[in-house]
């Protein structure tokens, strides 16, 4: 078995007093979709961010991709990680957020070809060329010279998403992607993510309160409380026998099972 | 009594005059806001910085130019500076000391205005991995100007009022022209009036000339193809 692409190892992670992960272990294989469930602040979006690098950690290892993620070597030894590493790093990994985050100086096409054209160094040409299929891909192809404040919430993150593609990552990282959407948006964006799922292989890691779609879409799922894996396996397993009494009382509060 | 008598001959004659020295100040101004704003930036980017000791070095830096008269650093620079070997002349002398000045005082403008930038945004930037001088470059500053066009306005205005500062180093510039004029021909009512409507009509000139550049700005920012 091949080793896994995401690997945290006795993670320590604390926001001043606040621990959030106090010996925290996790592993998720190649192509594996992840999905993690569970309260709000028990450590789910700091995880996605941990490994977005956008928070550091306190203690332990994370390897991605068979390389240490915080740390690098260093004359026989492992040190903090510095910005070049960094910036390696993240080429293997991609983020889609609440909130978007869309550039709204930038037309939708602007977007998603900024990054390849800045960081890879990608042709323009070439770059609006994979942005014209991105769009194709999540439904928006005639919107490529919006802005996006023109678009609505469910335009705004299959935006989002496509930004997120165009930079080719394996690592694919959604930080509930539809809670900031109106009920009637969240199928237009669930929808890409399944198509996408169907057409190419990848590593995903999900956050999500769209119990229905986890269960759905994951090869696994993760009921977070509190900075632990409460308990975790196949979809079918914790949504219909959950063996916990914590992951029990979230899912009736949820989906009333 | 001395009745008030406008000469009208004396104004004609010596408006091409201050009109000369005019162009001084305007040049002063000009290139002032030059410096200001590249200065304001840099000590605005500083003040961000990792290095702790450098950001509180800066701080300071801007807390003493800002709390000590524009004169006294004009001096300082003008009649100091020499006996350190550094000598400039009287408009550059001007030039860098309003540009300092007034770059103290932008930098708490562009602080301001980059801070305001959602942190969405820096997280998008850096999660697409984009280096830091291009998240300033594209995705930060075209954002924050627009917020920041007001009161940069202000303060340019603000440092074409303080130009008449400069006469005390010697510069010919519309003040120190307007009392050149007055001493020599005992006449002082039309160049100093001609200089105050020139100052007023400059300055409305500007302000109408930055809310102009602010309500045609884009309000989520520009982007650069």
């Amino acid at each position: 078995m091949s080793a896994p692409i995401i690997e945290f190892k006795n993670v320590k992670k604390c926001f001043g007093e606040t621990v959030i992960f106090s010996d925290f272990n996790f592993k998720v294989e190649e192509n594996e979709i992840v999905s993690i469930i569970g309260p709000s602040g028990s450590g789910k979006s700091t995880l996605l961010r941990i490994l977005m690098t956008l928070e550091g950690i306190d203690g332990g290892y994370i390897n991605v991709a068979g390389e240490s993620l915080w740390h690098m070597p260093w004359q026989g030894q492992h040190v903090p990680a510095n910005n070049k590493h960094l910036h390696k790093m993240r080429n293997h990994l991609g983020m889609v957020f609440q909130h978007f985050n869309l550039f709204p100086h930038m037309t939708v096409k602007r977007n998603i070809t900024e990054a390849p054209m800045r960081v890879k160094g990608v042709s323009r040409a070439e770059a609006e060329e994979f942005a014209e299929k991105l769009l194709q891909l999540v439904g928006l192809a005639d919107k490529a010279d919006s802005y996006p404040n023109d678009l609505s919430g469910g335009q705004k993150q299959r935006v989002g998403i496509a930004r997120a593609l165009a930079m080719k990552p394996s690592i694919l990282l959604l930080d509930e992607i539809t809670s900031a959407l109106d009920p009637e948006l969240v199928d237009e964006v669930l929808d890409v993510i399944r198509n996408l799922v169907k057409e190419e292989s990848f590593t995903m890691l999900l956050v999500t309160h769209e119990m229905y779609f986890a269960r759905e879409i994951s090869d696994r799922v993760c009921f977070f409380d509190k900075g632990a894996i409460v308990e975790e396996g196949e979809p079918e397993a914790i949504f219909t026998q959950p063996k916990e009494e914590r992951t029990k009382a979230f899912l009736n509060a949820y989906i009333g099972q | 009594m001395n009745g008030f008598h406008w000469d009208w001959a004396f104004t004609w004659e010596v408006f091409p005059m201050i009109l000369t020295a005019a162009k001084v100040t305007l040049l002063a101004t000009l290139l002032g806001s030059i410096f200001a704003i590249v200065m304001g930036l840099v000590f605005a980017l500083l003040r961000r910085s990792n290095s702790r000791t450098l950001r509180i070095s800066i701080y300071w830096v801007v807390e003493f130019i800002r709390s000590t008269p524009l004169l006294v650093q004009i001096f300082f620079l003008y009649y100091v500076m020499p006996e350190f070997g550094i000598s400039m002349s009287p408009l550059a002398t001007g030039v860098f000391a309003l540009g300092l000045h007034y770059g103290a005082y932008l930098s708490e403008v562009f602080r301001s205005g980059i801070d305001g930038i959602e942190k969405g945004q820096w997280e998008a930037a850096r999660a697409l991995n984009l280096t830091i001088v291009d998240t300033y470059k594209d995705i930060v500053l075209p954002q924050a100007i627009r917020p920041m066009i007001p009161a940069t306005g202000n303060y340019i205005i603000a440092m074409f009022k303080e130009t008449p500062q400069l006469s005390a180093i010697t510069l010919l510039e519309m003040l120190q022209m307007a009392k050149i004029i007055g001493s020599e021909n005992f006449r002082y009512l039309e160049p100093f009036t001609l200089v105050g409507i020139l100052y007023l009509v400059f300055s409305l000139l500007a302000a109408y000339g930055i809310h102009q550049v602010e309500r045609r700005f884009p309000k989520e920012g520009f982007s650069l193809k």
